[in-house]
């Protein structure tokens, strides 16, 4: 057997193949506490609010947000980005992970991929609601008309989001349901032994008729591979793709040939900054530390690290190729602009968040400080936030000719839309909370033996 | 006949026949079943689909009911979709201009210039452009009221011929107050009212009087007129303070004089210097080769000192001498140099430096070449003294009768509170207004005019050019032309049309020998708006007057100012105000400060330094009203300036308490008002009022946009200050191969040094292409809707820069960068070179607006069109009667842009093939390019090898701004040229 032991201790609290399917079962099939209504109500007014917010948008028109003649993308491209960003975390993790057979994966991937899930969920709404007219919207798909045929422009970018983000979202969610089978089975097992009928129903219905024999596991198996073969050139194709939505227009700071590599990069670095976030709270609410150990978090760190680095070097290629290339729009958008100009803060939220934060993990200590990785993992989030924002923003703002820079600022429309993304995200991690097993119980068992405590 | 079967079992039909009873309902007989029901099964569903299908549609549709009547015979000049022109003139006692009239389906929808006319030559300004929609305001009056509720026109008539029969029965004056009136028919008219009521007086009102101008020529030239300026013939114009390309007397005439001066040719490198003096940063100002801050105090001594060093020359005695901070020694000696070709003129109503004006121009011999008072212009012909003593007469209660006519004292007179105590005191008072306003309401009776497009006039601008105005449409109110009241009540009973053409007959006819009938004669004039009398005998001058010059001079040297100076001024959209509530004129960027919907006291740089004022704080003016500051680079220091025409209260809801009315500021103590006074005190208030800007950042960080030289390095180097543009051919590397076309490759070009940035194109388009009008807070949002804009920017010091005028609109890229990023290609290029957008297939991704340099693209950001919230008047339906049916209104969710008018395009093209011959060069005129008074636009066909665009394309002056992103613009733009020497003067 493929030996992890370098890995060290993936699973501790010597667990037997019982104790983990009562630990991961257990969730699903007790009432949740009070905390779970308390957070799943306030989720609920966010989403309620982004609701009004986008009733307001869809009724009164695009004139409710903050953008203007000049500034014509704003907060709702910018989220659309970082929720995108956040969403390559799944992939990213559970897929790339389980190609080079990373089985220490196998705690987090559950979790990780039903971020994806709901983080891509949250992305698709705001290029939909961002429409001027989104009742058209169903002109963006190439579909046989009457109109000639009309068909779309293939050559724009937002075309191509349009096919990358779907393919990413259908994707993602079948990597992730199928990966769900085996123990949504195990749930509908325990549910005819405690008599809960409905339950066993519904899970029985979800399980797809799972019945543990060799054979289905072996088609499982060989499933979840060549789905995770086919999804992980999405990781980059779907974030290189809506990078392209600025690389191939002519606005300094947007047209620039390192923007599918950075945004990718950015994506992941997000992506796993929001594992982080999640998978810490989870490991302290549901006591999931014997799964998610901190060694486990200790690996994320080592790999922000990395990619923190990555970053610094994209945002200085960024600014060097500003200065080299002569073009003093580049220059302008740059270094007066961003670096000191009116958006001098964004940038260095940016650049303090994303390049210089994350170095603390360079330390041992730090990633084993539970507390400072979370703060931190939330920093990297606002900062990836201010990344777009600093990309879409500035760039718009002050281009070409000067008689047309403008100032931009959000309403309050457009930040309640942000927060009903929140609200949404939040939902749908709550009910993941409650529905799903949190952690993929067959994956985990399959390792325990190999490199539980207990020889 | 022979029976023909395709098989046995047609030809033994037996064997098709069905089994007995096979299909016989229980116990019916079959043959009663077939008998009974005559409705097959297919009929069945035939019924049952027309059925649900027309219950659905009558249900579920609401079938709007249409009005439109159709032409029981159509008229032979009527065709739908064919417009209609009309020759006719604009004038509203103020603004004047020869025009062509658009109308489709009988609606009158656009202001053209006539080019027939000699006086205007085809060119507009801002303000007549939008006239078109003072026609469909919900402000106009619909009826005759008394005490401000609607009456019968008959009992109206009555009490007002009674009440004047009694009034000159009883020997009280009878005083008819009007702006100028420049009709030779309604002065007829007067004087027929006259003849009936023999007390009666005519006072000429201006509220932005020239007065002086008047009376200095009166006391200098024995006639009170406005001479004829050409600056056609000037080599060297020196305004002080006069904003001749903007609004002083006759801006439409001198734009098109100038700009043909400053046209540059290869063949001739020549151009008009123009220097201009001023305290406000003025249009004018803005154009002028030096121009130099001075406080409106400075210029009498100024001119005093100019005059000194020109008599000096001219070996004349020196006038008293004050020292000024401006040497003129240069300029008296480049005016000295350019005799008989320079052109002195002072914006002022102040006496004393008129007569020293027109001093210095006589010591230059301008009179007779740059000056021709032998053909004096008629416009604002106004008294102030006249004026003040009507008011002093009304306050004694001495006048019995008055009626106000194109005036509204109420509201522009600087003493407006005495004058409406006065008119309250008048036995009767009438208003002719068409439309609300703070005079009419206080009169007892208002007899609403009709609209100049609804009405028959002559207008004399200058004398012995006349033109006629023409009614293009039915009264759209029950309202009845001045004229024809006038005469009513004067007992005439002839319609004013007749009144006119007989008018005519016997004083105008006779004036030429073409025509040989007086139909003939008339029909010509009124077709082409316009007649001229030919070899006419000049105005008797008398011989040059100069004795005054002692006292002017010595009454220039004993004037005493203390603080700081307010110069009050028309600005380009409002003008004085009578206008107010036109959405269009009030949402059009003042073309210096790209304000609008608002007034504001500009200030200088080092004043608002000093103070600590920003742009937007509050400041009481003279503790008589709040206004926002704004800081204006080239204001003189010490001076302030707040333009009129804004703070009406009684106009609408378009321009009610829109800004604050500064006539009130006026100086109205002496023989003339004077527009600038001293000693005025401002106070912080400490709170903000934001502008509505509609440009935010003035310079152009270097780069160069707008693309300049001077004159001497020009005539040394064509292509001086545009060696770029070279450059970037010769180094423009692509991939691609250069897109072709075949057919027609449409173009543009514009001539900055031609442009004046009048904005006149502005308006212009908005009204050829329906485009919105969005409101204060909607530009404050930087979200104007205008298709064309005019980029301002400013160089050098702040304390006296130069100012760049760039018109831009779509630039129609070959390469057009917001082409391929459509995810519906719903901006597509024609065949023709456009860049077109299609509305309906547009869904607002709003990527084309960031991925265009010119940021040219709009977005409709919320339903602006027939929408209570942005129709700015009571009436959208009525509004809505001025839009284009050529141009689809556009809705909510889509972009727009300019479309180079298209359908002006598609419009001369049709008519071409039609015609079976190619399309002539400069047939198709863009809305922007026909509005223009300087003829500053260039359009056609880059196909065309000898069109004049290709010309113009090929001019070394001519570059696309960014043209180093290869994007390919269609529209090109000429250097901007200064005929400057490298140093200042």
């Amino acid at each position: 057997m493929y030996d992890t032991r370098v890995r060290g201790i993936l699973i501790e609290g010597n667990k037997s193949y019982h104790q983990i399917t009562e630990d991961i079962s257990t969730p699903v099939e007790q009432k949740p506490k009070r905390w779970w209504y308390i957070s799943m109500a306030i989720s609920t007014i966010m989403l309620l609010g982004g609701v009004y917010a986008g009733y307001i948008t869809i009724s009164q028109g695009i004139g409710t947000w903050g953008l203007n003649n000049s500034v014509a993308w704003g907060w709702g491209i910018i989220n659309f980005v970082w929720w995108i960003g956040i969403g390559h975390a799944g992939t990213a993790f559970s897929i790339f992970l389980l190609i080079l057979r990373q089985k220490w994966r196998t705690s987090i991937n559950r979790a990780a991929e039903a971020m994806t899930v709901f983080a891509v969920m949250c992305a698709g709404l705001f290029p939909l609601i961002h429409m001027g007219r989104i009742w058209l919207a169903f002109f963006i798909l190439p579909y046989p008309n009457s109109r000639g045929p009309l068909w779309v422009n293939f050559n724009s970018p937002l075309f191509w989001d349009v096919v990358a983000l779907s393919t990413y979202l259908m994707a993602s969610a079948t990597f992730w349901y199928v990966g769900m089978i085996p123990d949504f089975a195990t749930i509908r097992d325990r549910a005819k032994k405690q008599g809960k009928k409905i339950r066993e129903k519904i899970y029985g219905l979800l399980s797809m008729g799972w019945n543990g024999s060799s054979r289905t596991w072996f088609r499982y198996e060989a499933l979840a591979m060549i789905l995770g073969g086919l999804t992980a050139p999405l990781v980059i194709s779907v974030h290189s793709i809506v990078s392209m939505d600025f690389a191939t227009s002519i606005m300094p700071g947007w047209h620039t040939t390192i923007f599918p590599p950075y945004f990718v990069v950015g994506a992941i670095f997000s992506g796993f900054a929001m594992v982080l976030t999640l998978m810490i709270i989870i490991r302290k609410v549901f006591k999931y530390q014997d799964y998610v150990t901190v060694g486990h978090l200790d690996a994320i760190g080592r790999i922000l690290v990395f990619i923190s680095l990555i970053m610094g070097t994209a945002y200085m290629t960024e600014i060097f190729v500003a200065w080299y290339s002569g073009s003093e729009y580049e220059y302008y958008t740059f270094f007066v602009n961003r670096i000191s100009g009116d958006y001098w803060w964004a940038f260095w939220i940016m650049f303090t968040a994303n390049a210089i934060v994350p170095q603390l993990f360079w330390f041992k200590k730090l990633r084993k400080n539970i507390t400072l990785v979370f703060i931190i993992s939330i920093i990297i989030n606002i900062g990836m936030w201010f990344e777009r924002y600093v990309i879409v923003v500035t760039s718009l703002s002050k281009d070409y000719l000067p008689s047309n820079w403008a100032e931009y600022s959000p309403t309050h429309i457009e930040v309640m839309l942000f927060i009903g993304s929140i609200g949404l995200f939040a939902l749908g991690v709550l009910s993941f909370f409650k529905y799903v097993p949190m952690v993929a119980a067959s994956e985990v068992k399959s390792i325990l033996k190999p490199t539980s405590e207990k020889e | 006949m022979k029976k023909y079967y395709k098989s046995i079992e047609e030809f033994d039909s037996n064997s098709l026949r069905v089994a007995e009873g096979e299909f016989s309902v229980d116990g019916i007989p079959k043959e009663e079943i077939e008998s009974k029901s005559y409705t097959s099964r297919r009929d069945f569903l035939k019924l049952l689909g027309f059925g649900v299908g027309y219950a659905t549609l009558a249900a579920s549709c609401e079938m709007p009911v249409n009005k439109a009547i159709p032409y029981l015979i159509k008229p032979n000049e009527i065709t739908p979709g064919i417009a209609n022109y009309y020759a006719s003139t604009f004038y509203n006692g103020h603004d004047y201009c020869s025009i062509l009239v658009k109308t489709r389906e009988g609606r009158p929808i656009k202001i053209e210039g006539n080019e027939l006319s000699s006086f205007t030559k085809g060119g507009t300004t801002a303000r007549v452009q939008a006239s078109v929609l003072n026609l469909y305001d919900s402000a106009r009056y619909s009826c005759a009221q008394k005490s401000n509720k609607a009456t019968k026109w008959e009992t109206i008539d009555s009490e007002i011929s009674n009440q004047l029969s009694q009034i000159a029965g009883a020997g009280e004056n009878i005083v008819i107050l009007c702006s100028t009136v420049i009709s030779p028919s309604t002065k007829q008219v007067f004087s027929d009212f006259s003849t009936k009521y023999p007390t009666t007086q005519v006072v000429y009102y201006d509220a932005i009087s020239y007065s002086a101008m008047l009376d200095a020529n009166l006391a200098m030239f024995g006639q009170r007129i406005l001479p004829d300026y050409q600056f056609n013939n000037a080599e060297l114009v020196v305004s002080f303070g006069a904003d001749f390309l903007g609004n002083w007397i006759s801006p439409i005439q001198y734009t098109k004089q100038y700009s043909s001066k400053r046209k540059l040719t290869k063949e001739k490198p020549e151009m008009l210097k123009h220097v201009q003096f001023e305290s406000n940063m003025s249009l004018t100002g803005s154009n002028a080769d030096y121009r130099i801050p001075i406080n409106p105090s400075e210029e009498g001594a100024l001119l005093l000192q100019l005059y000194n060093k020109i008599a000096a020359k001219a070996g004349k005695t020196a006038l008293a001498n004050i020292n000024t901070e401006v040497d003129v020694t240069t300029l008296a000696d480049e005016l000295w140099q350019n005799k008989g070709k320079s052109l002195v003129i002072s914006g002022s109503n102040n006496f004393n430096n008129q007569a020293v004006v027109n001093a210095i121009n006589y010591l230059l011999g301008n009179y007779g070449t740059t000056i021709n008072l032998q053909k004096p212009l008629n416009f604002k012909q106004g008294d102030d003294d006249k004026m003040k003593t009507l008011v002093d007469e009304l306050n004694a209660g001495k006048v019995g009768a008055i009626f106000l006519y194109h005036v509204n004292p109420a509201y522009d007179y600087p003493e407006a509170k005495k004058f409406t105590d006065g008119l309250a005191k008048a036995k009767l008072s009438v208003s002719f207004d068409e439309a609300k306003s703070e005079s009419a309401q206080l009169c007892q009776y208002i007899c609403p005019d009709n609209n100049y497009l609804e009405s028959w006039n002559d207008e004399e601008p200058q004398f012995g050019v006349f033109s006629l105005t023409q009614p293009t449409i039915q009264k759209l109110f029950e309202t009845r032309q001045a004229q024809e009241s006038l005469l009513k009540w004067a007992g005439m009973e002839i319609d004013y049309y007749a009144y006119l053409k007989r008018y005519w007959e016997l004083k105008l006819y006779p004036t030429q020998k073409t025509f040989a009938s007086f139909n003939s004669f008339w029909e010509q004039s009124l077709h082409d708006g316009t007649y001229e009398i030919k070899d006419l005998k000049p105005i008797q001058i008398a011989t040059y007057n100069d004795a005054i010059l002692i006292e002017t001079s010595s009454a220039i040297a004993n004037h005493k100012t203390q603080g700081i100076e307010l110069q009050v001024y028309e600005n380009i959209g409002i003008g004085n105000g009578k206008h107010a509530n036109n959405p269009w004129l009030q949402e059009l960027p003042d073309p210096i400060s790209k304000v609008c919907w608002d007034n504001y006291l500009a200030v200088s740089y080092a004043y608002a330094k000093e103070n600590k004022l920003k742009i937007g704080d509050l400041v009481k003016v003279n503790d008589k009203f709040e206004l926002p500051v704004l800081i204006q680079p080239g204001q003189a220091n010490n001076t302030v300036s707040i333009a009129l025409g804004y703070g009406r209260t009684n106009t609408g809801l378009a321009g009610d308490l829109v800004g604050q009315n500064a006539y009130m500021l006026i100086d109205n103590k002496g023989k003339n008002k004077i527009h600038s006074i001293s000693g005025i005190t401002i106070k912080t208030v400490g709170s903000k009022h934001i502008l509505a800007l509609t440009q935010e950042h003035d310079s152009m960080e270097g780069r160069d946009i707008v693309r300049e030289t001077t004159l001497i390095q020009y005539k040394a180097n064509a292509s001086a200050g545009n060696e770029k543009h070279k450059e970037v051919e010769e180094k423009s590397v692509t991939l691609y191969s250069k897109p072709v076309f075949d057919g027609h490759h449409w173009g543009m070009a514009i001539d900055m040094n031609a442009c004046t940035g009048c904005s006149a194109c502005v308006i212009a388009c908005q009204a050829e292409n329906n485009v919105p009008v969005i409101g204060r807070e909607e530009v404050i949002n930087r979200r104007i809707m205008h298709w064309i804009r005019i980029d301002r920017y400013y160089s050098d010091k702040v304390e006296n820069p130069e100012v760049y005028f760039m018109p831009l609109m779509c630039q129609h890229c070959d390469n057009a960068p917001c082409e391929n990023v459509c995810p519906v290609a719903a901006t597509p290029h024609s065949n023709e070179g456009l860049n077109q957008m299609v509305y309906n297939r547009c869904i607002g991704t709003r990527y084309c607006m960031n991925n265009c340099p010119y940021r040219v693209r709009r977005f409709n950001w919320y339903q602006f069109t027939n929408n209570k919230k942005y129709s700015f008047t009571d009436d959208i339906d009525l509004s809505r009667m001025v839009l284009n049916p050529d141009v689809v209104v556009r809705t909510r969710g889509v972009v727009e842009k300019c479309s180079l008018c298209v359908q002006r395009i598609q419009e001369k093209k049709l008519l071409a093939k039609e015609e079976n011959r190619p399309l002539k060069d400069g047939e198709i005129k863009t809305a922007c390019l026909q509005s223009c008074s300087a003829d500053a636009i260039v359009f056609g066909d880059l196909n065309d090898k000898d069109s004049n665009i290709s010309k113009a394309f090929e001019n070394e002056r001519n570059y696309h701004v960014l043209e180093e992103l290869h994007i390919l613009p269609s529209v090109g733009y000429l250097t901007k040229v200064r005929n400057k020497t490298e140093k200042e003067a």
